[in-house]
């Protein structure tokens, strides 16, 4: 066991874990966050991704003791239902999941994208996309919903 | 008899009790008894039982008809509302939100749903088969309870008013005198914070579609935004004091028993609080869930050799030499002579294999068992038959144990729900702590309830102008457990290792002559057939020479309902067939097809799926394609669900890649009938998500296997459809029929997707794929074959 400080949505948290502990259990069992979700476990899935310096990283596989103080970025970090971030709205716009279990994954990999790719081709959309599963096929929404935060971010962007 | 903890109610469903002025003892008082009944062949095909087999709990359960059971109004006019069919992703909980306020006159937002809780809801067995809409949206049940409820509460008004109920109208929660509006009475003042205390009223008038403000109208999932925002409570975020988290330990191979554990080399490990053994399950329990996870990895448990497996390479021959269990769908007796006296005779055979839910998360439940005080938090499909068997697990009554929904990844049928909720369970009752398990991906993948591989012989009997004159379908398909139902925790691997045996099967042959009207629940009958069985003719069809006997033989590994449960299997086969037909005669597909089918429904969706694409009237293959390079094709297949449950009809566009074996589908334009619609968003995404699952089912997924064990264990040995992907466009035709019942929409467009596919490869190469999945080996291996 071994003490780690670590940044989470803008809040600081000590934890006393194995250093071997992945990330995803630390969020969800030490800090009972809902975003991160255990799909695999594998990396297979990208349900457990949450946001590190802009980058999509796999919580599943990523051991605590590999971190360093960078702040880390959940679904739950981004909006609230009640203000919910523009890309998490544009999901909801268009109804773009089923049961939304992988809707994490989806989210935070679209938002890592286009924090580094403002303005991504459809290709790179799918390309980043395609090593996150939605078992439900909502494919067509998901896209919709990338493709509308896209737009409207250029928008603001030139605006 | 209480069965429940205060301190494990869930905060919503305490604060809907405390808005209701309902006292929890009052709702287990209405709770309904759990009764076994006979299932009829649909429902036992619903619950993934063998026919005849077993002893089914009925799909749709018992639920009570008094309507304080369904709904109560608050003081404040709020209305809260009972339901035991539960939200799994498709949006129904929304949906039956909407019906309520519709029924009851209501804004949306004054409605409060409460679903799947055996200590809270009516007893309405199982969510599955796209029965929801046919239970709860017609003229029983919740609608029923909603139109009672209104009726009551004018009646209410009448008295109070002095105006008769005639000049009465309910809106906003409010009755009042059409003729003079300072006549009014809120629901609050009439019966707020009181019982009903009336049975749901059979003769109680639901709203027409047509008048509809509510339902019907595309209000935005309600459970969306808290989804988006990573706010939702799944099973998996259930936390309860005291919790502590086990792990299973499975056996390695199929038929592998327990022969030691050597508890002594976890001993010491950080965390470690018990390991929990009973017959062959074996599990660890302890303080954390990595803790849960490395003791897991750690503890040295022997087992013996596992069973020798059917190759998987032969096994669709292995089912034909099977002992078999038979049925009929139906038999005209005929069919032997007509085949023998027809001008010509089609024959084909088609191959589908197992598959998985391969739900995207593993499965997860929370229990506390404190002596015979048993809660469980589950995302299975069935509260109330889950309440019956874990306490047979436990050896406690069913009175004791509280089954708790809380939703969990989409399952698409028996995905591991039930098993892991007797994980915890049995894993709480050894240690007296609330544990919570989450499966390994693995130990899900290597033990679920798959869906059914199949083999079906086709062939028909043409006249000398090409009209199809009999029909002649034998399928067999594997069984081994299936839903726990009521009685049965063994059709599930915990339940199993821990002692309980899967339903028996029993050999049946030859076939008894099929009897109790025609029932079409597996759509092992083509649409083009008569479908009589006695002196009902149910089929949509015109054939009137028909046999469909069924073969069912024992599976190696557990099976159980996946989404569409044999009817897209079958389907696959009848309609890929139909196309067959309809090209060795070079008839137009959708022609040859309306040529058949008497159902105006079923011709209406194909011809409104023909008009949108549009269809290119001509015989298949596409004349002059080229043998290498990218062709293209089109395709169509139709079907009505469950022989009564939802008319879909689908043509689909593909590339073929000839030189690389890539199907791409590029688009898919599905026509629904489902009846009255609920709502149109809902069921857009229903048939989106339904057709490219069926993609994705069609070309790529496979559950593979060695010697003594499954081998498609993560999702690189079990490969579907990824986001990345090129999916095809599905445009949704929606034709809404106001005055008829509703029926389901979830598992409709799915169940043609595959043949629709295999039809247009035809059309682009001239090439017939007989089994599922069409990969590119496959396609690759049958275009040399040209």
């Amino acid at each position: 066991m071994a003490v780690f400080n670590l940044r989470v949505n803008g809040r600081s948290h000590s934890v006393d874990v194995d250093p071997a502990t992945p990330l995803l259990y630390v969020l969800s069992d030490d800090l009972e966050l809902r975003g991160p979700k255990f799909g695999c476990g594998l990396s297979q899935c990208g349900a457990c991704t949450v946001n590190i310096k802009g980058r999509a990283v796999r919580s599943c596989v990523t051991p605590i003791s590999t971190l360093d103080n960078s702040e880390i970025t959940t679904l739950e970090g981004l909006g609230s239902p009640e203000s919910p971030h523009p890309l998490q709205q544009a999901f909801i716009d268009e109804q773009a999941m089923q049961c939304g279990f992988c809707i994490n994954g989806v989210i935070m990999t679209a938002k890592a994208l286009v924090d580094q790719t403002p303005n991504p081709t459809d290709a790179q959309i799918r390309q980043a996309m395609s090593t996150v599963l939605c078992r439900c096929a909502a494919h067509q929404r998901i896209f919709q919903a990338i493709r509308i935060y896209v737009q409207a971010n250029a928008a603001r962007r030139t605006a | 008899m209480t069965s429940v903890q205060t301190t494990s109610m869930t905060a919503d469903a305490r604060e809907a009790l405390d808005r209701a002025g309902f006292s929890r003892r009052d709702f287990l008082k209405r709770s309904g008894a759990l009764i076994v009944t006979f299932g009829a062949a649909g429902v036992v095909s619903n619950l993934g039982l063998t026919s005849d087999v077993v002893l089914a709990q009925g799909i749709n359960g018992s639920p009570g008809t008094a309507l304080d059971s369904w709904i109560a109004i608050a003081a404040d006019g709020r209305v809260t509302a009972y339901t035991g069919k539960c939200e799994f992703g498709q949006g129904l909980f929304t949906a039956q939100t909407q019906l309520v306020a519709e029924e009851l006159s209501v804004a949306i937002d004054r409605v409060t749903l409460i679903q799947c809780d055996t200590a809270l809801t009516p007893d309405q067995g199982t969510t599955s088969g796209a029965q929801s809409h046919p239970a709860n949206f017609n003229t029983s049940n919740l609608a029923l309870a909603g139109a009672t409820a209104r009726e009551a509460l004018v009646q209410l008004a009448s008295v109070r008013l002095g105006v008769p109920i005639g000049e009465l109208s309910a809106n906003d929660g409010v009755v009042s005198a059409m003729s003079d509006s300072s006549k009014s009475v809120s629901y609050g003042e009439l019966v707020g914070g009181k019982t009903f205390e009336i049975q749901l009223n059979p003769d109680a008038r639901r709203k027409h579609p047509s008048t509809w403000r509510v339902l019907g109208t595309p209000v935005k999932r309600l459970d969306i935004p808290a989804l988006a925002t990573g706010q939702y409570e799944f099973v998996h975020n259930v936390r309860v004091p005291g919790m502590l988290h086990g792990r299973v330990v499975r056996p390695p191979a199929i038929g592998s028993n327990l022969i030691r554990v050597d508890e002594s080399s976890v001993q010491g490990m950080p965390g470690l609080v018990k390991v929990v053994v009973r017959k062959n399950f074996v599990g660890v329990v302890a303080d954390k869930p990595w803790q849960a996870v490395q003791a897991a990895a750690k503890l040295k448990v022997e087992w013996s050799a596992g069973t020798t497996l059917p190759a998987q390479r032969t096994f669709h021959d292995h089912m034909r030499k099977s002992p078999v269990r038979d049925g009929f769908t139906v038999d005209s007796g005929d069919v032997d002579a007509t085949l023998a006296s027809a001008a010509r005779v089609v024959k084909a055979t088609y191959l589908y294999p197992y598959q998985m839910h391969g739900s995207i998360g593993t499965a997860c439940a929370v229990a506390d068992v404190q002596g015979e005080k048993v809660t469980v938090y589950s995302a299975s499909q069935a509260v109330h038959p889950l309440r019956n068997t874990t306490a047979m697990l436990l050896g406690v009554p069913p009175t004791d144990v509280r089954i708790i929904f809380k939703m969990g990844p989409g399952c698409y049928g028996v995905n591991g729900a039930d098993t892991v909720s007797y994980d915890a369970a049995l894993m709480s009752q050894s240690v007296g702590r609330p544990v919570r398990v989450q499966l390994a991906r693995k130990d899900e993948m290597a033990w679920e309830n798959y869906g059914l591989a199949y083999v079906v012989d086709q062939q028909v009997a043409l006249d000398a102008s090409g009209t199809i004159v009999a029909w002649d379908y034998a399928g067999w398909s594997p069984t081994r457990g299936g839903r726990p139902g009521g009685n049965a925790p063994g059709n599930v691997v915990t339940g199993f290792l821990a002692g309980f045996e899967p339903q028996r099967f029993q050999p049946r042959t030859p076939a008894p002559p099929p009897q109790g009207g025609f029932d079409n629940g597996s759509n092992t009958a083509p649409s083009y057939v008569t479908g009589c069985v006695g002196t009902e003719c149910g089929g949509c069809g015109v054939v009137k020479s028909e046999r469909v006997l069924n073969h069912t033989v024992e599976s190696p590994f557990f099976t159980g309902p996946l989404r569409s449960p044999a009817r897209l299997q079958n389907t696959f086969a009848h309609e890929c067939f139909m196309d067959e037909i309809a090209a060795s005669l070079k008839a137009d597909p959708v022609e040859y097809r309306l040529r058949h089918l008497r159902d105006p429904r079923l011709r209406a969706v194909l011809r409104a799926a023909a008009e949108m694409a549009p269809w290119d009237v001509r015989p298949s293959p596409k004349p002059a394609a080229r043998r290498t390079g990218v062709v293209t094709g089109r395709g169509v297949a139709c079907v009505l669900y469950e022989g009564d449950n939802g008319y879909c009809a689908n043509i689909t566009e593909v590339d073929v890649n000839q030189d690389s074996g890539v199907i791409t589908v590029k688009r898919c334009v599905v026509a629904m009938d489902s009846g009255p619609i609920s709502n149109p968003d809902g069921i857009r995404n229903q048939v989106e998500g339904g057709t490219l699952q069926g993609v994705s089912r069609a070309l790529l997924e496979e559950v593979s296997w060695g010697t003594d064990r499954v081998t498609s264990v993560d999702w690189r040995s079990y490969r579907p459809l990824y986001l990345g992907a090129a999916v095809p466009k599905v445009e949704s035709i929606l034709l809404n029929q106001t005055d008829v019942a509703a029926m389901g929409a979830g598992e409709t467009a799915v169940t043609v997707t595959a043949a629709a596919i295999g039809n247009a490869f035809f059309d682009a190469t001239g090439v017939r794929l007989r089994e599922i999945p069409f990969t590119t080996e496959r396609v690759k291996a049958a275009l040399q074959r040209r």
